[in-house]
């Protein structure tokens, strides 16, 4: 019985890691990929951790793993926020179909507004996500 | 005081996750945790005994369900943006503004908006909040601060001022 319960948690956890990573490679640009990344991994890891505490069924693989979803939920925002504001920093361009940039405007006005999104070029990852797709 | 119970707090972790702890651990746990308390104790919250408050404590009880609820649309959110075949996303960077004054509880607004549905806390200036939208809705700071901030506001306001 528990160990159908965990497997099943388990596998939905996977699930939302994978949606996790097809994220990564069909989204077109850092933040938009920072997003999943950080969305469905923290997700489905906790879910995983969840599975295998139910597993466990021993209090010490249970509070090991409810630790470790506890760490995940607290540093994983952070971690994603810290890539997101890093990339804007150096310079990384947000998709040329973004609609509205109010952080460069406000905080990095001297950054011309062309250079704030990428160039529409041919290749493009989003559109080469469709074809695959 | 702070320092006590910063290593209180670090031993208890530690005993946590050495779970079933033997001699040696909780030796081990009793210097790791004097070693952090000495190091990092300066970055603990100033006035630890609000956390003892049984009403802040009720509406923390209650902010995690709610939490969870919107992490989870969150997920399905992202899936279904990642999994259609034309990738629906109409991404920008918007500024939103927040009540809040505690930096606990504008810490904890960022990365609740970072786990909740297609918003990413990109940089924090005084109240104000950048977010990363996957999917922009509507227009103005007021309406995207009512749409993304709101529901997590009251109940943060609560928990930590």
């Amino acid at each position: 019985m528990n160990e159908t319960a965990a497997q099943i948690i388990i596998g939905v956890g996977l699930a939302f890691d994978l949606f996790g990573c097809i994220g990564l490679v069909r989204l077109p640009d850092v933040y938009n990929r920072v997003q999943a990344a950080t969305k469905c991994v923290t997700l489905g890891t906790c879910f995983i951790l969840l599975g295998t505490a139910v597993y466990g069924m021993s209090a010490a693989m249970g509070i090991k793993a409810m630790l470790c979803a506890v760490f995940i939920l607290l540093t994983s925002p952070v971690a994603a926020h810290a890539i997101a504001r890093g990339a804007y920093k150096s310079g990384v361009r947000l998709w040329e179909g973004s609609v509205v940039d109010l952080y460069g405007e406000e905080k990095h006005p001297s950054r011309p507004p062309d250079e704030r999104t990428e160039p529409a070029q041919a290749g493009e990852t989003l559109g080469a996500g469709r074809e695959s797709g | 005081m702070k320092q006590l119970l910063c290593i209180v707090f670090t031993f208890g972790l530690w005993v946590a996750l050495t779970w079933t702890p033997g001699v040696a651990d909780v030796f081990v746990g009793v210097v790791v945790a004097l070693l952090v308390a000495t190091l990092l104790s300066h970055i603990y919250p100033d006035n630890p005994h609000k956390a003892l408050d049984p009403r802040r404590v009720f509406w923390f009880l209650v902010y995690i369900p709610y939490f969870l609820f919107y992490c989870v649309r969150a997920n399905l959110d992202v899936a279904y943006r990642v999994l259609h075949p034309d990738v629906p996303i109409r991404p920008g960077i918007v500024k939103v503004r927040t009540k809040l004054e505690s930096e606990m509880a504008k810490t904890f607004l960022a990365n609740s908006i970072t786990l909740t549905p297609g918003t990413l806390t990109v940089d924090i200036d005084g109240s104000d909040l950048y977010i990363h939208w996957i999917n922009v809705v509507g227009e103005g700071v007021e309406e995207h601060s009512a749409l993304i901030v709101r529901r997590f506001e009251k109940l943060l306001r609560r928990i930590f001022e």
